[in-house]
């Protein structure tokens, strides 16, 4: 069967690329694109590794069809930093040690900043529950959450 | 030079909380991890597993498969020479070649579920995959047995008919499933058990669980005609991968060049190897670079987890507290081959404590399970869980506090450890005080909530190292190391660099060098990657001062008694001080051409002297007696660091390893069915703690300097893991009223319970 032509937005430019339809989201990203900062750790959807956001909504690439994403809008790891600066939470990840090997860092830095668009000034229990998707085995996620809180609140000051 | 040459630590980066020089590409998404490198003309490898827990391989037929358009190589165990029986440190245990080469390609038999019996390299993954579904695999099926208890008894299915055990008198006339026989003694346990007033014996069985890193496997390797060969893995020690692949090979160590990606969690699972010999032989085959990555149900069915086992613990005490004779049984499953940590866990059983008379027995025992591998202080969480838990039943009964009857038999400075050593300076003690002293302590519980306590030891590893220092044109500094980075070594390593050589910690560049680039590293594991690290960075920067030194004399006309290296600069001493200007490295680059060349040092050393570390853990747990769950509501970790480098990976080892623990306690285990088949090979039903499973995580960083260490450092990446799991026991014991003898206390196991001392108050 003949590849499926899919052009789609990622981080910002236009792409275009031919697929099995069989190649996950995140195969297409990584394989194709070139764009190797979102992982696979489980392909099953349980490590959120690979969390990137679709049109906005965080997604595990792993669960999307590569087929399935003509016309919308991805944005990855790739895309968090803007120009020279890093993203408030990249920074304050670095600051508070929030990484040991850092194979889950980009996934819980899409999905963090996935939660904090929404909620601005989330209580530690809701960035927990929030986060519940993305698997770290090194850090006991205790700098991971205080780093979260306190780029939140950077955020919030502007 | 003059003798005050000193360490320039009075700059002080040690001991602050820098920003990692690894970071900003791990936040970005640029730092490459295993399966983030590729070569052009690349081949996807993939493995055909057994379906079988145990069967013969009666043929292999992979013409069907090698005819397929677009598989460029096949390989089978035809494809590697046998190995002889050979013992070679692997991580803080043992593995033999013999063994391993099985391991890697399953030979006369397949002793697990998902043991490799075939790979293939083909242009595309989808190929691959077709290609393994034409591999003609004939086995004759046999009976398995995966129980550690049942494969000790006589008549259990027999997995390797040439394996008598080790270590008893007189030697086995017939094979068995039980390797090796291992104890150790100090005293009269019989003697000592006379004087107990209380003795608390019990039975206590844990699962195996895997470490869980979130990182697959992978591999990618490039074989040229001539006979050399590059290989990029994620792995704990690429020395280690070279050694052992050039070996399974054939190859000159010299012939294969390896470089250690960055490395996404290892924890000792990736301290051996499964892909890189196939990678590498199927290139050979194909003649192209091949890449091969696992899938996580590869990684839970065909790499390490630890031992599940069963232990038996016998402990007297005094009516005082005072404990006088410990008696432990230990026994370990090994997986497939034998290698279990059991030696470890007998080792460090009893060792926080001081007691005159000890005994404890281990046996290594095979089953159709996969080879375990070293997990975080291997075979230490499994016994010291058991022992904590009596402990805590000791203190129950005699109305101690569980940190009153742990102060007054911790083993401290002086104390002769049951396995050998008469201890240094060690921070037990100031553990449990400062745990005492937490508002967490003091602090009320409610019904159906526990709070228990429970202490670790760990020995911590030093080893070869090698490391290199090279003053740039421009004053920077090029540190490179040997041993992966996996949770902060290039910020540890970068400031000691920089307060030895009085440079900004920016100006040091740390590097993780591939196997070409530096003398022999054992590996990242053992706790002893910055312990050792930086006691070679501290060699190499002697050899900088003194040849800076030596060519300041040289420039000033100065003998060497007249100059010295002090806060990053060469000085005149004496009279002279004022005639010269001080010079820094910097300086010294302008006229390195001119002063006898390229200004480096190498640190080469075995390192000696690693200081146990010691903790105690501090948990609050909920239960709900509805449905068994249990929840944790805090928990506090005090643990001797020697000296933290950087604090804040310090903690970060203290906080991961006691959710790795809370993990272990409560739900992780390896489910087999009666087809002796993996029945949770995913992280949906394997079932890690995520974020809003556990609370923040308090550390507490002891220091008790270890003597030995320049800098006073100690290990600490895996004491953390050894307490949770009594510590767990007993808030459990606590909440409940019920002792758990089993692990993990997951929520059907504690429901069971529940209701089962429901039933037996109202009869």
């Amino acid at each position: 069967m003949a590849k499926h032509h899919v052009e789609a937005i990622v981080n910002g430019d236009a792409v275009e690329f031919l697929c099995e339809t069989e190649e996950t989201l995140l195969d297409v990203l990584r394989d194709t694109l070139h764009l190797t900062g979102s992982k696979e750790g489980c392909a099953s959807g349980d490590c959120g590794a690979c969390s990137v956001t679709l049109d906005g909504r965080l997604v595990c690439s792993c669960l999307v069809l590569g087929c399935e994403v003509g016309g919308r809008h991805i944005e990855t790891i790739e895309g968090l930093a803007r120009g020279e600066a890093l993203h408030p939470l990249q920074q304050h990840f670095l600051e508070h040690a929030a990484l040991q090997c850092g194979i889950c860092t980009p996934g819980f830095l899409v999905a963090a900043k996935s939660l904090l668009e929404r909620h601005p000034d989330p209580t530690e229990t809701e960035i927990r529950y929030w986060l519940a998707g993305n698997l770290c085995r090194c850090t006991g996620y205790d700098k991971i959450i205080s780093a979260v809180q306190d780029a939140a609140a950077a955020m919030r000051k502007g | 030079m003059a003798e005050t040459m000193t360490n320039g630590h009075s700059q002080g980066f040690v001991g602050t909380r820098t920003i990692r020089p690894d970071g900003v590409d791990k936040v970005t998404g640029r730092a490459r991890f295993g399966a983030d490198y590729n070569l052009p003309g690349q081949l996807i490898g993939r493995v055909l597993r057994s379906p079988h827990p145990h069967a013969r391989i009666v043929s292999i037929d992979t013409s069907k498969a090698e005819a397929l358009p677009g598989v460029k190589a096949v390989i089978t165990r035809d494809d590697f020479g046998d190995q002889s029986s050979e013992f070679i440190p692997a991580g803080e245990m043992m593995m033999n070649y013999k063994d391993v080469i099985r391991n890697v390609m399953a030979r006369e038999k397949v002793l697990y579920e998902g043991h490799a019996v075939a790979a293939v390299a083909a242009t595309s993954a989808a190929v691959a995959r077709r290609a393994l579904k034409l591999i003609d695999v004939k086995y004759e099926v046999l009976p398995h047995v995966i129980d550690v208890v049942e494969a000790m008894r006589p008549g259990a299915p027999l997995l390797h008919d040439d394996l008598f055990t080790v270590g008893v008198e007189p030697k086995p006339d017939k094979p068995s499933n039980v390797a090796k026989r291992v104890e150790i003694t100090l005293g009269d346990v019989e003697a000592g058990f006379t004087k107990a007033d209380v003795i608390v014996e019990r039975e206590f069985k844990t699962a195996p669980v895997h470490q869980g890193y979130i990182e697959p496997h992978a591999a990618l390797a490039t074989f040229s005609e001539d006979g050399s060969a590059e290989l990029w893995c994620t792995t704990q020690g690429h020395y280690i991968v070279r050694a052992h692949c050039a070996r399974l090979l054939g190859m000159d160590i010299g012939k294969l060049r390896v470089t250690a990606t960055e490395i996404g969690g290892g924890f000792g699972g990736k301290t051996t190897i499964y892909l890189e010999p196939l990678a590498l032989a199927l290139s050979r085959k194909a003649k192209r670079p091949v890449k091969m990555v696992m899938s996580r149900e590869e990684v839970f069915k065909a790499t390490g987890p630890t031992s599940g086992a069963t232990i038996h613990v016998k402990l007297g005490a005094t009516k005082d507290g005072k404990f006088v004779a410990a008696f432990a049984e230990l026994k370990y499953q090994a997986g497939a081959f034998q290698g279990s940590p059991v030696q470890p866990g007998v080792m460090c059983a009893y060792a926080p404590y001081d007691i005159e008379n000890v005994k404890v027995i281990g046996y290594d025992v095979v089953s159709n399970r996969p080879k375990v591998a070293a997990y975080r202080a291997p075979g230490a969480p499994i016994s010291e869980y058991a022992v904590e838990s009596v402990v805590d039943e000791i203190a129950k009964k005699l109305g101690l506090d569980g940190i009153e009857l742990r102060m007054m038999n911790a083993a401290h400075e002086g104390t002769k450890a049951a396995y050998g050593p008469k201890f240094g300076p060690i921070g037990l003690e100031e553990t449990l005080n400062s745990i005492k002293k937490t508002e967490h302590w003091n602090t009320p519980l409610r019904k159906w909530q526990g709070r228990g306590v429970a202490s670790g030891f760990w020995f911590n590893i030093g080893g070869e190292t090698s490391v290199s220092l090279t003053v740039n044109e421009d004053g920077t500094v090029s540190l490179m190391v040997g041993t992966p980075d996996i949770g902060g070594l290039r910020a540890s390593l970068a400031m000691v660099a920089a307060d030895e050589l009085g440079v900004p910690y920016d100006k040091v560049r740390p590097i993780i060098g591939d196997t070409g680039s530096l003398g022999f590293n054992f590996l990242t594991g053992g706790s002893r990657s910055a312990f050792s690290g930086s006691m070679a960075i501290v060699e190499a920067a002697k050899q900088i001062k003194t040849e800076l030194c030596a060519r300041a004399g040289k420039l000033w006309e100065l003998k060497p008694d007249q100059v010295e290296f002090s806060d990053g600069h060469v000085r005149a001493l004496g009279a002279s001080a004022d005639k010269f200007k001080p010079m820094s490295l910097a300086d010294f680059a302008k006229v390195a051409g001119k002063t006898g060349g390229p200004i480096a040092g190498s640190g080469r050393i075995n390192a000696q002297g690693a200081g146990p570390s010691l903790g105690t853990h501090l948990v609050d747990l909920e239960v709900d007696p509805e449905t068994g769950r249990v929840t944790i509501l805090r928990y506090t970790v005090a643990q001797d660091a020697g000296k933290a480098l950087h604090p804040a990976y310090v903690e970060g080892q203290f906080q991961g390893g006691a959710v790795q623990g809370i993990g272990w306690a409560l739900n992780e285990e390896y489910i087999y069915g009666a087809d002796g088949k993996l029945q949770n090979a995913g992280f949906l039903d394997y079932r890690m703690p995520v974020a809003s499973d556990v609370p923040k995580i308090d550390a507490i960083v002891v220091e008790v300097a270890n003597p030995r260490h320049p800098y006073g450092v100690r290990g600490v990446g895996e004491t953390p893991i050894v307490p949770p799991l009594g510590a767990i026991a007993n808030a459990m014991e606590n909440a409940t009223g019920i002792r758990f003898t089993e692990l993990p206390m997951s929520p059907p196991k504690v429901l069971k319970a529940l209701k089962e001392k429901a039933a037996s108050g109202k009869a």
